[in-house]
């Protein structure tokens, strides 16, 4: 119906109306630029400081109430120090040296882990990213087994292992292995098809794909896989620590948990804490250098 | 927050995957019935299979489970309510987000696990500290990735929303969550995985009570490999269920909403 209208509109000859050539537009009436109200800038470090301000009002507030619980009596001083006592703990540990002993025990034992895991695990990913058909044959019993969580595998390792440092090892090992191999995998799957294709056309052989175009394009994935397993070896490494250790940092928190130093506890939890921050916003920094011109994923995996 | 999608082999070669398991379980089956090894740690499958036959049929396993997995869900509840809170309210709020933001950003740096000294101090071994120590466990990828999702909904929607005079509250209910739910689920999936691990870890550290990971423990100490092997499996089995109802849910609520699945 609409078309044979249109039709019967297009076979009727309107007369053309006469229409002088336009020379060239009149001018635009000109009008006074608006004057918008700008709002009174408020300078940058002005909002950067009431950010910082505001970021500290609720450890502040907690700080306070802490205090105040302890000081007034609230909760026992065995199931909650007081603030200063856990400050000072804090200065012991770092005074007597208690701190760096069990603080480098446990970071050496997550380094040669996540070492030992992120090679072998970069090295699986790389095997089943290249070949489709060592993927067939071993990602299905590389899933089944992801399947069971890394304390799954605790009693297994300690019968096996025994409690020694090979325990530590292999279990944080397989801690960051599993997130290391499946990025770096991912990575593979993910490669840009635009860039494929700009090889195929330029006639690459297969060979120059993947040196010149894969791996590029998966060095920054595999990256966030090494992030992210050094995160779930840290976590490993604090879990093991509890369970069967005699020095390092959640053996420390065992340790004075069993002789019932809460100001101990919340001392070493301080410094757990604070080691996983720094090492993650390290990791972070250099993630954002190699992501640097690609588009931004949001969100991270925590 | 990219999930690890894991990825599925291809139709193609099925038989494949099946190889490296069969002949993994062929060498170890040889190896305990050739003796190769002299220790008691090597059991055989046998074993292990009659092992597990004992304790499927007995009552006292599936005591332990249906406690651990009543545990599981209930932290997983508990924490997931009030990560989707916290999460709505820094995602919505400027103003709460500047305030708990960076506080929250450096708790979630304090490893899980260095927890649990704290908390069996403050609400002792039982039930109570292992579903606190859960929700925990379940309420940080919850905040993260809700608040994530409702800050990155495309500012184009947002803007058609503005450009149809929706108020706030109708922005938030048509336009914000459904863009920010696959991320939302995200987040919740996550918290049923984490909270499962965690399940295993508190009955480790937390002993008392009775639960799957108490059984690994108590295999572990009296030198049952069988036991151990068989904790391990049902672990795994769980956890596999647990992620195949949590997708299975997610697709019935994206259709719900008409989001496309990821």
């Amino acid at each position: 119906m609409a078309r044979a209208t249109a039709e019967a509109l297009d076979r009727q000859h309107l007369p053309a109306k006469n229409l002088a050539p336009v020379k060239r537009l009149p001018n635009a009436p000109t009008r006074p630029a608006r004057r918008v109200a700008v709002p009174k800038s408020t300078k940058a470090w002005q909002t950067r400081a009431a950010n910082i301000a505001l970021a500290w009002l609720l450890p502040v507030a907690l700080l306070g109430l802490w205090y105040i619980g302890t000081e007034r009596g609230w909760l026992s001083e065995q199931v909650l120090p007081p603030p200063a006592f856990v400050y000072q703990t804090l200065g012991d540990l770092v005074s007597s040296g208690d701190l760096w002993l069990n603080a480098s025990a446990s970071l050496q034992r997550v380094v040669v882990g996540f070492l030992i895991g992120s090679a072998l695990g970069v090295a699986l990913g790389l095997a089943m990213g290249l070949s489709k058909t060592v993927e067939d044959y071993l990602l299905p019993t590389f899933n089944a087994l992801v399947q069971i969580p890394v304390l799954g595998w605790m009693p297994f390792a300690l019968l096996l292992f025994g409690i020694g440092e090979p325990l530590k090892y292999v279990l944080i090992a397989h801690a960051a292995l599993v997130p290391v191999t499946l990025c770096t995998l991912q990575a593979f799957h993910e490669v840009p098809k635009r860039l494929l294709e700009v090889g195929r056309a330029y006639g690459f052989s297969q060979r120059q794909i993947v040196t010149d175009i894969v791996l590029p394009s998966a060095v920054a994935p595999i990256f966030t896989g090494l992030r992210l397993g050094f995160t779930k070896a840290w976590l490993s490494l604090v879990v093991v620590e509890l369970l069967a250790s005699s020095e390092g940092l959640g053996y420390l928190i065992a340790y004075s948990r069993q002789l019932f130093q809460l100001d101990l506890v919340m001392a070493a939890v301080v410094v757990v804490g604070t080691i996983g921050l720094l090492i993650d916003r390290g990791f972070e920094f250099i993630e954002r250098r190699l992501n640097r011109g690609r588009p931004v994923k949001t969100g991270r995996l925590a | 927050m990219s999930t690890l999608t894991i990825p599925h082999a291809t139709q193609t070669h099925r038989y494949r995957g099946w190889v490296v398991p069969i002949v993994a379980v062929a060498i170890w089956w040889l190896a305990s019935s050739q003796g190769w090894s002299s220790s008691g740690l090597l059991v055989s499958p046998q074993k292990v299979a009659v092992t597990a036959w004992e304790q499927v049929t007995s009552a006292q396993f599936w005591r332990a489970i249906s406690a651990s997995l009543a545990r599981d869900l209930s932290g997983f509840f508990i924490g997931t309510t009030l990560g989707l809170v916290l999460g709505c309210l820094l995602g919505f709020s400027r103003l709460f987000e500047r305030l708990v933001g960076p506080s929250f950003n450096t708790f979630k740096q304090i490893s899980l696990f260095a927890w649990i000294p704290l908390i069996s101090v403050w609400f002792g071994l039982g039930d109570v500290a292992k579903v606190v120590f859960l929700s925990l466990a379940a309420l940080v990828p919850v905040v993260v990735n809700t608040c994530d999702g409702l800050r990155s909904v495309s500012p184009a929607l947002l803007e058609v929303a503005k450009v149809y005079g929706f108020t706030r509250w109708q922005t938030i209910i048509g336009v914000m969550l459904p863009a920010a739910l696959p991320s939302i689920f995200t987040g919740i999936y996550l918290a049923l995985v984490y909270s499962w691990l965690a399940t295993i870890g508190a009955e480790y550290l937390l002993v008392s009570g009775s639960g799957i990971g108490n059984t690994l423990i108590d295999g572990s100490e009296h030198f049952m490999m069988d036991l151990v092997l068989f904790g391990m499996i049902v672990i795994g089995l769980v956890g596999w269920g647990l992620n195949v109802l949590a997708r299975l849910l997610e697709r019935r609520l994206q259709r719900l909403y008409g989001i496309a699945p990821r």
